[in-house]
């Protein structure tokens, strides 16, 4: 199960994680729906741009820029956060869809809480992989933090001061 | 001063349930401490030697009397009655329980006042020059552009998880007041040849354990740009910036790494494509934020006051409260007034209940019901008539805020240090007392006039010891409390870091040491030079000289005051009402 467009749905997608022994070159991707590093993405693109749905995932050390020209041979792009308070994946995320223009789903695995996903959302992403250990139910709430924001981001382009009268001077 | 509309009221309200919901989560067990940490960092509360501490935001150092009297009210209802001003404009609470949380951020929210971003590896309060809109060097009043900044990074989805902290200061003074070259960022308010208002923007400042000043990265960026501009050098360290290691986490260390250039490549490459976006700042939100910020319905006065003149000549105590408590207004007949945190046996920055109620009381009765917090620790009434400078004085003494120190060698910046702070390696509070007592002549502390002394608890130097004209840095050695100092550093348009002089101190020595380096200032000073232009004239040499020389004597006498010092100041924390006030 997994968070999409702010519903609890059911999930065919499965991430791949390359074991200590495994190279990017060598591993099996296994048939099915797999999300795959990118590094594994890079060293197989020959045969799994073939697939008919492939998706990739980048850990927070790796850049947006490393897809440009392949987004739409995406499924499915994730983005791995190793610990949630490692915040690169925002950045990763914002140039995802305002830089390169991705439209597809973009979801966030790996220490994904609840606390943490309303920026998520902000960001750019529209999927969600909460920790396992965590009530899929609960993160679910997370999402409807706050209705008013400030400045722009990927999920609405306009800050508050584009948007709506703001109040003056009584 | 900015008032909220219906949207800052919501979003306030949102963030006091969000919070509210995970104190609820936390108490219940269901949010591991782990989980817990960041989230109530980024709302000021920390965990310190008593207990919680929570740092509530003083944007830019601007409250109104009804926000004093708030914060008043939660130090009386949830704390010991009286809170800590900090270095950066805000006021810290320190024993504060986590069941009170919703309660006391429900309280401030209906004053529109929060405790967001004041801690935690996020973009910090932005802070500013305390005397915004009424110094007379103004170039531009920097307060709309705090506010929109303030706006901007509140909740910024984007740069909540930094790798480190990240602080901006923004100043449009002719000097700087607002120390933006110890920074992150730090921007100065500056008009082109065409007259039109930019930023002068510093990156890569900061103080903490690699002192830097920061570099220039653009001359001017014109105002409409400076979100974008700035979430481009926050996004390039969000990406860049190290997260293996905490003591090098700091945009300060990844500039120094990349070289300014580099780094300015890199942040003006990411500019290209927001540049001109839709977080350009436009003209009508620039207008409707400025209109908080318009001057106040000023008397037409005369230049000077000729009650205040005559009283000046007769009494030498206002005299020298005028002197050193009242600086020029830029409207005739007006003046600004300093309210000194530091009197001699108060711990610096520390305010009570009773005086923050009797604040506000002043403020609307001379300065238009605004207060304003500096970042060295005392407060401001900003509009106060001439005319009113003699009852203001009188009510102010009766408050035990009127000490005329301001400037002086007892207006001492200070950090909590380690009767509060779990940071810390030292104690600070007891050797900001030790210096006030050591120099209670007021004419030899008017004698020597301006000099900034700073005393940090540790290397984090939250009291900015590296820029004081004197900086005292505690350390711990061998379970002792011991005192490293620095000399010529300075703030402000000549902003530098002082030098160490040499090993360090005890408690009991540094007063003598502190003596020691006056002493020389005394014998080499010209007419009217203050000491740390004599320090930056004859360097440290001579100080660190004659300092060492006399130090062994000052040891062999002060060692067994040393040791009785030491065991009078024992905190009795078990006392419920105890403060390290002295």
């Amino acid at each position: 199960m997994i968070i999409r467009n702010q519903a609890i749905v059911d999930d065919g997608w499965s991430v791949l994680r390359l074991n200590e022994n495994d190279t990017p070159e060598s591993v099996v991707v296994p048939s099915g729906k797999v999300i795959v590093p990118l590094k594994v993405w890079q060293a197989q693109r020959t045969q799994l741009q073939g697939r008919a749905e492939i998706g990739v995932w980048l850990n927070s050390d790796e850049r947006a820029e490393e897809l440009q020209g392949d987004l739409e041979r995406f499924a499915v792009i994730a983005v791995n956060f190793p610990k949630f308070a490692d915040g690169r994946g925002y950045s990763i995320a914002n140039r995802l869809r305002v830089r390169l223009g991705y439209k597809g789903e973009l979801r966030a695995i790996g220490d994904v809480l609840r606390d943490q996903m309303f920026y998520m959302k902000r960001v750019g992403f529209d999927a969600f992989a909460p920790r396992a250990d965590k009530d899929i139910h609960e993160a679910l709430k997370g999402l409807s933090d706050f209705s008013v924001c400030y400045q722009g981001s990927a999920d609405e382009a306009l800050p508050l001061f584009r948007r709506v009268q703001r109040g003056v001077v009584a | 001063m900015y008032r909220y509309d219906q949207y800052d009221q919501q979003l306030a309200a949102e963030r006091v349930a969000q919070f509210s919901d995970q104190v609820r989560r936390r108490l219940s067990g269901e949010l591991s401490e782990d989980e817990f940490r960041i989230l109530r960092l980024q709302n000021g509360l920390y965990h310190q030697v008593h207990g919680y501490m929570l740092r509530i935001a003083v944007p830019y150092g601007l409250m109104s009397a009804g926000q004093v009297r708030t914060i008043a009210q939660i130090a009386r209802k949830y704390d010991r009655g009286y809170g800590h001003f900090t270095t950066r404009q805000n006021i810290q609470f320190n024993w504060i329980k986590l069941q009170d949380i919703p309660a006391i951020f429900a309280e401030l929210a209906r004053a529109e006042l929060h405790a967001n971003q004041t801690s935690g590896s996020c973009l910090r309060g932005i802070t500013s020059d305390e005397f915004a809109g009424v110094a007379r060097d103004e170039i531009v009043d920097p307060r709309p552009y705090a506010e929109i900044l303030r706006q901007w990074s509140t909740f910024h989805p984007e740069f909540a998880y930094l790798p480190r902290k990240f602080k901006i200061a923004i100043s449009g003074g002719g000097e700087d007041r607002a120390a933006t070259g110890v920074h992150d960022i730090g921007l100065r308010v500056v008009k082109n040849g065409q007259g039109e208002v930019g930023f002068r923007v510093l990156v890569g400042g900061g103080l903490g354990r690699t002192p830097v000043v920061g570099t220039v990265i653009s001359d001017f960026v014109p105002w409409q740009h400076a979100l974008t501009y700035l979430e481009s050098i926050v996004r390039v360290y969000n990406e860049y910036g190290r997260r293996d290691n905490a003591y090098k986490a700091r945009i300060k260390i990844l500039v120094k790494a990349l070289g300014i250039e580099e780094f300015r490549r890199q942040v003006e490459a990411d500019w290209e494509f927001t540049k001109g976006g839709a977080m350009t700042v436009t003209e009508d939100e620039l207008k409707r934020v400025a209109a908080f910020f318009t001057p106040h319905d000023y008397a037409q006065l005369p230049a000077v006051d000729a009650g205040v003149e005559r009283l000046q000549r007769e009494n030498k105590a206002f005299a020298n409260w005028l002197q050193r408590n009242v600086k020029p207004h830029k409207t005739p007949g007006y003046a600004v007034v300093l309210l000194s945190l530091k009197k001699p046996g108060v711990a610096p920055g520390d305010i009570t209940a009773d005086q923050l109620d009797a604040v506000a009381a002043l403020s609307e009765r001379y300065s238009f019901g605004e207060v304003r917090v500096t970042h060295m620790q005392n407060l401001v009434l900003a509009d106060v008539r001439q005319s009113d400078l003699i009852e203001l004085w009188q009510e102010t003494a009766g408050l035990g805020l009127a000490t005329p120190n301001i400037g002086l060698l007892t207006d001492v910046i200070c950090c909590p240090g380690s009767d509060f702070c779990s940071l810390a390696n030292a104690r600070s509070i007891p050797l900001a007392q030790a210096v006030a007592n050591r120099f209670d002549d007021f004419d030899y502390l008017h004698d020597i006039g301006d000099i900034e002394l700073n005393i940090s608890g540790c290397i984090n130097a939250c009291a900015h010891h590296h820029v004081g004209h004197i900086g005292i840095l505690g350390v711990d050695k061998n379970g002792e409390d011991r005192y490293q100092v620095s000399i010529g550093g300075a703030q402000g348009n000549g902003i530098r870091l002082g030098q160490v002089i040499g090993s360090s101190f005890s408690a009991a020595e540094t007063p003598e040491v502190i003596a020691s380096l006056l002493d020389i200032y005394v014998r080499e000073r010209h007419e009217g030079e203050r000491f740390v232009d004599t320090v930056h004239r004859l360097g440290v040499q001579p100080f660190k000289e004659h300092v060492y020389k006399t130090a062994t004597a000052v040891s062999l006498g002060l060692a067994d005051e040393a040791a009785a010092h030491a065991e009078s100041l024992v905190a009795s924390y078990d006392d419920p009402y105890f403060s390290p006030r002295f």
